[in-house]
């Protein structure tokens, strides 16, 4: 019953987010079938060459979405002045995709124009048919039902893999899906899953019934006459497509970045109305940034501002040991980064989202758990939730668990935004959460001291890229009125606002301001 | 349309796949217009190879094929189908197309009128006694075997090729059936008079049919003559054959 309000009550976002979705997997699957079907013909020319091109197409198909999306984003291929591979957005999504839809395209048109008669292909070779006429009116009439077959799987995979690509600020059902993970809410997880799975449904059904059409005689012999209509269509698209790419950066914009969380996503519209309300320059959102792709957008010149934490460059991206003394921690980073990255560090907004250790507050009391030291004594009989991040990093699990001496009888690594949950519902009993997260009243968790200091700090700064500054030095001005206006408990306000309230960041972000005199209320 | 010479002319050719295994020995063979040249032989015999280097869909490994006067190396080999019907065992109908469309595709090819290739269509659908109004406008899988083949005869035929090439056209279809195809196939021979190279390994096919009958037995053509000169050769495969041609006769005559 909500799921259907929520789509009566949004009904123009998700109209807007499956048109973007459907944009990703049209452009996608005609760009793969204007390289597939060559390809595959090719192959039935020269077999030889068929092992190495399947080969690869296989390879790019066990390559997880997600590492090929990161693959992808450092690329840089230019043609004629434009990116057409590379950085951040659809275009990085659409090359993906289409590297997933080429094997079961290329596969498809070889098996099927090799699985024709070899009596019906000496017939027309006997009777003068050249090649090419061998080709488009004997071997692929008698193809297309199995290519359009190819066509279908091929479909059914980037409507499911397209939702992934919101993590690269690429649009499309998945928008919804990430933001329900991070907010730990399922009616905005289903608002995106479902409408995507009966799009792969109805994809399926159509493309189904089209196959069936063909294979059943007949239908084939007018394929002659749809080639060209359906290059001209799949060429409008791709055209269609690239003219988004090409809108032009004008010179009174800037964009504004954020990473994939909610705090994140406060921030960066912090950034983006104090910018609107300060200046006269044109803002440009791209939110939801996963991973390290902010940082990578910012380098390659896609976003001109977001906020990083000092821990976080420290360890993440710069690969320095880390910095007891938060200070120090700045200092470092804001010289490393004007030296490496041609980009500034402004003043720190005033609070430190470091990593809390959480357990619930029930087993708190109980146990009486103040510090992380009380909790690895009994840590034996304790399963642990971790995201993955958290795994991985320098200053995260294996220094952690040496520092304390914790020793779980079971780890469970699992998305950041899921442990919350299922430390409230007893699934694990210890996480390791953001200390500025909302979630942290809204279930009652309590946070445990790092009374050993492991943890580095993680002060909250704006980053701008200088040629931004030069370009719009008015902007230095308005950075630096933010420095220290949120501290921690008034960061996990705001985020329990979104995530716990459900309410919009817009409208908290535009309150907190208005509040801050920042804005004046209209 | 007649060119220079005779139809068809075979110059000590051999055909070879690999170095020393040849499928075709010293094959020397010259057949004039309007003459049907049955190849018998064998399965391997190398009847289907010297056929197919007429049409050029082989090339000789030695030795010369002229069509016409001209060697098959300097044709276009395009331009060298399209003058040479031709008819294989399994057919090779296009079962995408109508019965219409098949017959009519390489008058497609040929870019004739539309209205010519069809009335073209049905004019040879009724010569090789298919109701056109009934066969136009269904599609291959909805015929039977020897209408199938009618077809096939059909398609060869439909840009009046002055040649024909049958490859065992008939070797697929039941005794009776292929008893009345071949007769139509006489009248239908002696209607047109076109130069006609048949391969079969059915010697009572090769006397109904041949003018002449070339013998082959390992790659190399051991007799050529009119049938009734291969009754009395002493050569033990033409023996064999025509012992085995005695055979069915009888059988026939007892069933």
């Amino acid at each position: 019953m909500s799921l259907l309000r929520f789509f009566l009550e949004h009904r123009a976002e998700v109209v807007a987010l499956i048109l973007e979705h459907l944009f990703l997997v049209g452009v996608s699957i005609a760009i793969a079938l204007l390289i597939g079907v060559p390809l595959g013909i090719l192959l039935t020319r020269k077999p030889a060459l068929s092992k190495p091109i399947l080969g690869f197409a296989n390879i790019m198909q066990t390559v997880p979405s997600l590492a090929l999306f990161g693959f992808l984003i450092p690329v840089n291929l230019m043609l004629f002045d434009v990116r057409i591979i590379g950085g951040i957005g659809a275009r990085t999504a659409i090359g993906a995709l289409v590297l997933y839809a080429l094997l079961p395209i290329i596969r498809n048109t070889f098996t099927g124009i090799s699985g024709v008669d070899p009596a019906i292909r000496e017939a027309g070779r006997g009777m003068g048919m050249t090649d090419r006429q061998l080709l488009l009116q004997v071997e692929l009439p008698l193809a297309l039902g199995v290519i359009i077959a190819g066509v279908r799987v091929a479909t059914v995979i980037c409507v499911g893999t397209a939702t992934i690509a919101a993590a690269i600020d690429a649009g499309g059902l998945g928008r919804y899906i990430f933001r329900g993970l991070r907010a730990n809410d399922n009616v905005l997880i289903l608002a995106g899953a479902v409408p995507a799975a009966l799009i792969a449904l109805i994809a399926d059904l159509f493309l189904g019934s089209l196959e069936r059409a063909i294979r059943s005689r007949g239908a084939a012999s007018r394929v002659r006459k749809l080639v060209w209509p359906a290059l001209a269509t799949a060429l409008l698209l791709i055209v269609f497509g690239t003219s988004n790419f090409l809108r032009d950066h004008g010179a009174s914009r800037i964009v504004v970045g954020s990473k994939d969380f909610t705090e994140q996503i406060i921030l960066g519209e912090l950034l983006a109305q104090t910018i609107e309300a300060k200046t006269s320059l044109q803002v440009e959102r791209r939110f939801d940034l996963g991973g390290n792709l902010a940082h990578q957008a910012m380098i390659g010149g896609e976003i001109d501002v977001y906020v990083e934490y000092t821990g976080t460059a420290l360890l993440a991206i710069l690969k320095k040991p880390p910095i007891k003394d938060p200070a120090e921690a700045y200092r470092q980073v804001k010289s490393s980064y004007a030296k490496e990255f041609s980009s500034e560090w402004t003043e720190p907004l005033g609070f430190d989202n470091t990593f809390a250790i959480l357990v619930r507050g029930d087993d708190a009391r109980r146990d009486k758990l103040k510090t992380i030291s009380d909790a690895a004594r009994s840590s034996s009989q304790w399963r642990a939730g971790f995201g993955q991040d958290f795994m991985s990093r320098r200053d995260g699990y294996p220094g952690f668990a040496r520092t304390y001496g914790f020793q779980f009888k079971e780890i469970r690594e699992m998305d950041l935004s899921l442990t919350y949950r299922a430390l409230a519902k007893g699934q694990v009993d210890l996480i390791a959460g953001n200390s500025t997260d909302g979630l942290i009243s809204r279930y009652g968790l309590v946070q445990l001291e790092d009374d050993l200091h492991y943890f580095p700090p993680y002060d909250a700064v704006p980053v701008v890229r200088q040629k931004a500054l030069e370009n719009h030095p008015e902007v230095r001005e308005v950075l630096k009125q933010l420095g220290g206006i949120l501290n921690v408990e008034q960061m996990r306000e705001l985020n329990y606002a979104v995530d716990g309230e459900q309410r919009q960041p817009k409208d908290v972000v535009r309150e907190f301001l208005t509040h801050k005199m920042i804005l004046i209320d209209r | 349309m007649t060119g220079n010479g005779p139809a068809i002319e075979f110059d000590n050719v051999s055909f070879e796949i690999a170095e020393g295994k040849k499928l075709l020995l010293d094959l020397n063979l010259t057949i004039d217009h309007g003459e049907t040249v049955v190849l018998l032989g064998r399965s391997g015999s190398g009847k289907t190879t010297t056929m197919k280097m007429i049409n050029r869909l082989l090339d000789p490994t030695s030795g010369e094929v002229r069509v016409e006067g001209i060697s098959t190396g300097a044709w276009n080999p395009i331009k060298l189908r399209r003058r040479i019907g031709y008819v294989i065992q399994d057919i090779g109908l296009f079962p995408h197309l109508t019965i219409e469309e098949n017959i009519g595709l390489v008058p497609r090819l040929e870019s004739w009128p539309a209205e010519r290739i069809r009335n073209r269509a049905r004019e040879l659908l009724a010569m090789v006694s298919l109701e056109p109004d009934s066969f136009a406008a269904r599609y291959p899988v909805e015929l039977s075997g020897g209408q199938r083949q009618r077809v096939g005869v059909a398609r060869a035929l439909a840009a009046d090729p002055p040649m024909i090439l049958l490859d065992e056209p008939f070797g697929a279809l039941d005794p009776i059936t292929r008893r009345e195809i071949q007769q139509e196939f006489r009248s239908l021979q002696k209607q047109l008079g076109k130069t006609m190279v048949f391969v079969t390994h059915d010697i009572g096919e090769a006397f109904a049919l041949a003018t002449r009958i070339g013998l082959l037995k390992d790659g190399e053509m051991i007799f050529l003559g009119p049938p009734a000169e291969l009754l009395a050769s002493n050569h033990p495969e033409a023996r064999a054959f025509v012992q085995c041609f005695h055979d069915t006769e009888k059988a026939q005559r007892c069933s």
